[in-house]
């Protein structure tokens, strides 16, 4: 019963986002009020309507109801309630039923928090969304129906859940992620509006910023997350693979720092109209396309979904409906986007330009590797392997210049502004930079690499220049303090983010250039030294746990004689699918993890185990913190929550 | 006779398989084949190379890899031997050669026409005097 | 200046069409599915022993001197099993040899496979260490080559031949190169 249930909630959705996406345009169209009116409360209809509708399927999994297709697939009686509750979206359907919901819950949002906005635009941006929501609903609907039934011969038990998946980070990691990807949709039914409308203002502009902020936010803690979960769960104590499923929630993520940056120059300037809208427009396919390349199996990896080209085609039409129209539109309208260019070549326009320019390089490099396999197959039916060969010093080479760019643009006037003035300090504190990171480095490991020394120094450089421009920017007060206080939080934010690429930076490349990866055989009741650590292989224990069989390895660890650390890497077999995992034991810290998985069983209890020293990984992850918090406080600067703008003034005095 | 020493070939290359630590001659070596092992893709997987993947497939691989730099063969000549039985999908560095030229230079490309296209309609720009109203 | 500031306005929607349209394409086909290196050229040369017969030394001078088919299985491999049922009809109904290519697997479990589910190979070759498997690129079996009369692979399939495919695939790649069905 609570299956139909869900089923029809979903199909009313159907309804409601058909009128939600045709109506209000109609009204906006028409100046009739009531229509418009509709377009708030079909959005909130629609997130109450998909609530329920998840809701119903987490009951058939807390029921084991294994009736459902689709939770005897990806259930077991054995599997503890919180994976039921999160195994919802482990698949395919579910995943796609999160990922409808949290659409109708930005639109919601929209509809609550957008009180500032005209009639007209809210109605226009609340309609798009309703279309997008029929897309995907339509497919959920129509080929990947959680709610389907497997009558008459109701399988006793289910298949249970990937075993990868039964963890704490794949259970935040995709509603993080899918919170940043249909963000963006927020972003474009923006653009949408603003090019229906035809004119994109400075109000548009300030009015799209915070929400492809939070958009941004997430999708920046999402990636972040992805990327430990890796590390620690996959076994091989890696952060990032290039993996066409990594490279398609990437894509989106620079796509959408860019458009952060170049929103900025349209809203304080009035500059780059027509290239900030195709950015946003951009961004949102971006995220279709992860979508299509992970749900239609046109690409391998690793962590694709069950594939299916029938899917595939409905992606792949809805993706040529929604951003063919889009670009159709921006080309309709290109003539009327009159963009402001009161600019010269030393200004902080420029700047911007330089910035979206050398990360739209950056997004063709990983767009490149990443669809090429599918372009050689095409082209010359070809097969052939794009990996981090072609991306890391690809990627790197762009990156560098983004690093080299951010200390001088991220303090430059408007309009114009004088190189001189800024180039000594800065290349005093670069020169201070490279001094203090070949010391670091060298004090770190006996070989001085050139790589290292380039992207550390760069990292470090750049972190000095947030410094140095806090300093500056609280001069002009009575007091240091007093001057710290007098910084906006959208200032601290921009500085916060950009020392959280720094920090991000140093910890991959000094993970990446100075990791020791060993392989070693170990006896029980044996003491094996590996580089500074001595490693004693204490005992071997088989434990059993609700629904899997855990074998653990309890090795203690000292260096120099002293007891480090106990660690228990483990192997576990799991009941009911029988697959084996590698569950890696780590012992980590700020400056470098020890980082053990067991390899495999060898003669006489023996064990071969690989040993990692992994320094400053976690500093990955520390800078995608620092970037998202950057963005909260962006965000929370207390422009964007004014209830109504005032007029032309005052506005203009904040810049 | 021959059946013993192929069993005995048998016995060999199990033992050796199962165990994979490896002993290295060098610490040259050891980084060569770590860069190899990372370079190599895993024909049978979904998208891994053969150092990260758990198939016996790849441990095979590693095998010969470990055997062939033990023999002295080079990177070069022991790609080429991957890529004459798995084709170029095993080699996860697509070489530059005219067909991956679009692979290789476009982004190069797309970013140096900009910044040209940027400093001819940008570079000898004259502020214009902003009116106050306008804005 | 205005032919000019149309393509600027159109060439996003341009470049996006093409992108659908190889997209389009590619939902056919399988990324998986890998071509062999190998066509056009000889089998590798092996010297191995055979699976039913362990006093038998197998080389390329025994393969048949005609289209025959080199089947790569193994008792380990799951599709294998689903697979060998139509080996035994096929090579029971279609003038064709099969020989096998027992890949990685133990001699005695290879012998009562072949016992317990019957024999459609001619012989099997033994290929225990795995190296012949990997000199002729085979990533998962079963996988089966088409070999013609002067010993060079033509073809490959990987994956189960079950009766559509033998019929859509392998019949009409056999007959291209010369073989034949004279059932």
């Amino acid at each position: 019963m609570i299956p139909e249930l869900g089923h029809f909630f979903l199909i009313l959705a159907l309804v409601n986002a058909v009128i939600l996406g045709t109506l209000p345009f109609y009204g906006a169209h028409t100046q009739h009020n009531g229509l418009m009116r509709l377009a708030s409360k079909a959005a909130i209809g629609q997130f109450i309507l998909l609530l329920a509708s998840y809701i119903c399927l987490t009951i058939a999994f807390v029921q084991d109801d294994f009736s459902v297709a689709y939770v005897a697939n990806h259930s077991n009686t054995l599997l503890p309630l919180r994976y039921k509750v999160t195994a919802v979206w482990g698949s395919h359907e579910g995943s796609l039923l999160l990922w409808i919901m949290i659409l109708a819950a930005w639109m919601a949002a929209v509809a609550l928090f957008s009180k500032a906005l005209t009639s007209v635009i809210r109605a226009r941006v609340l309609a798009t969304l309703g279309l997008i929501s029929v897309g995907f609903v339509s497919f959920a609907l129509f080929t990947s129906n959680p709610f389907e039934r497997v009558l008459p011969f109701i399988p006793i038990d289910g298949a249970d859940l990937n075993p990868l998946l039964q963890d704490f980070g794949m259970i935040v990691h995709p509603p993080m992620l899918y919170m940043g990807f249909v963000g963006f949709s927020v972003v474009f039914a923006f653009a949408i509006a603003g090019l229906l409308q035809g004119d994109l203002d400075q109000k548009w502009a300030k009015w799209a910023r915070p929400w492809t902020t939070v958009a941004w936010i997430f999708l920046t803690v999402g990636i972040a997350l992805g990327s430990w979960w890796a590390y620690y769960e996959l076994g091989w104590g890696g952060w990032w693979f290039w993996d066409p499923v990594e490279n398609a929630s990437f894509m989106p993520w620079l796509a959408g720092t860019a458009l952060l940056h170049s929103l900025a120059a349209t809203e304080k300037r009035g500059a780059y109209k027509s290239w900030t809208v195709l950015l946003a427009i951009l961004t949102f396919s971006l995220s279709l396309l992860g979508t299509f390349l992970v749900r239609s199996g046109v690409l391998t990896s690793v962590h694709a979904f069950a594939t299916d080209p029938e899917r595939g085609l409905f992606i792949l039409t809805f993706l040529g409906l929604a951003v063919g129209g889009a670009l159709a539109l921006y080309a309709w309208q290109f003539d009327k986007l009159k963009s402001n260019n009161n600019y010269t070549l030393v200004s902080k326009e420029i700047a911007i330009v330089l910035n979206n320019v050398l990360l739209f390089s950056s997004l063709l490099v990983v767009l490149l590797g990443t669809l090429y396999p599918l372009l050689a197959d095409y082209l010359w039916g070809q097969k052939v392997s794009i990996g981090p060969p072609f991306f890391d010093p690809y990627f790197s080479f762009f990156f560098a210049f983004i690093l080299f760019l951010i200390p001088f643009g991220q303090q430059m006037n408007w309009k114009q502004d004088k190189l001189s003035k800024v180039l000594m300090p800065q290349l005093a504190l670069l020169g201070l930079a490279i001094i203090i990171s070949s010391l670091l480095l060298s004090w770190l490991a006996s070989e001085l690499l050139l790589w290292p020394v380039v992207g550390v120094s760069l990292s470090l450089w750049l972190t000095l220049a947030c410094l140095a421009y806090v300093v500056k920017l609280s001069k002009n007060a009575s007091s240091f303090l007093q001057g710290i206080k007098k910084i906006r939080r959208s200032y601290w934010g921009m500085l916060l983010a950009h020392t959280g690429l720094a920090v991000t930076t140093i910890g991959a490349i000094v993970t990446t250039f100075y990791s020791i990866e060993k392989d070693v055989r170990i006896e029980p009741q044996q003491t094996v030294a590996v580089g500074e650590l001595d490693i004693y292989f204490e005992k071997f224990d088989n434990f059993t746990f609700e629904n899997y069989i855990s074998s653990q390895a309890t090795l203690k660890v000292s260096e120099d004689g002293d007891h480090l650390v106990t660690l228990k890497p483990e192997k576990r077999r799991y009941r009911v699918s029988g697959q084996l995992m590698t569950e890696a034991a780590i012992h980590p810290g700020l400056f470098s993890d020890l980082y053990i998985s067991l390899a495999q069983p060898l003669e006489q209890g023996a064990w071969a185990i690989k040993v990692y020293y992994k320094p400053f990984v976690r500093w990955v992850w520390l800078g995608a913190l620092l970037m998202a918090l950057g963005g909260l406080l962006a965000v929370s600067d207390k422009r964007y929550r004014q209830k109504k703008f005032t007029k032309v003034k005052g506005y203009r005095n904040e810049s | 006779m021959k059946t013993f020493l192929i069993a005995l070939c048998l016995l060999v290359s199990f033992t050796s398989l199962a165990n994979e630590t490896y002993q290295f001659d060098s610490p040259e070596q050891e980084r060569l084949y770590r860069e190899i092992a990372n370079e190599l893709r895993c024909p049978k997987c979904q998208n891994q190379s053969i150092a990260d993947s758990d198939a016996p497939l790849s441990e095979d691989l590693r095998y010969l890899v470990y055997q062939k730099l033990k023999a002295g063969e080079n990177k070069q000549q022991i790609l080429q031997y991957m890529q004459e039985r798995y084709g170029d999908f095993v080699l996860y560095d697509p070489p530059i050669s005219p067909k991956n030229y679009v692979l290789w230079f476009m982004p190069l490309l797309v970013f140096i026409i900009i910044i040209i296209a940027l400093i001819a309609r940008v570079g000898r720009r004259e502020l214009q005097p902003e009116d106050e109203a306008e804005e | 200046m205005k032919a000019k500031k149309i393509i600027i306005a159109v060439t996003p929607l341009l470049i996006f069409l093409v992108l659908v349209l190889v997209f389009k394409s590619s939902l056919s086909n399988d990324p998986r599915k890998l071509e062999t290196k190998l066509v056009g050229q000889k089998v590798p040369s092996f010297k191995l022993g055979s699976v039913t017969n362990p006093e038998q030394v197998i080389t390329n001078a025994d393969l048949p001197k005609e289209i025959y088919l080199l089947n790569v299985w193994g008792t380990w491999c799951v599709s294998c099993y689903a697979e060998h049922p139509y080996l035994i009809e096929f090579s029971k109904t279609y003038p064709i040899k099969w020989v096998g290519m027992n890949y990685k697997d133990k001699p005695k479990d290879a012998i009562d496979y072949l016992q317990k589910y019957g024999d459609p190979f001619i012989y099997s070759i033994a290929d225990i260490s795995g190296q012949l498997g990997i000199d002729l690129g085979v990533y998962g079996a079963p996988e089966t080559f088409i070999v013609d009369a002067q010993g060079y692979i033509r073809d490959r399939h990987v994956g189960v031949i079950d009766n559509r495919v033998w019929n859509k695939v392998i019949i009409p790649k056999l007959e291209a190169i010369g073989w034949e069905n004279k059932r």
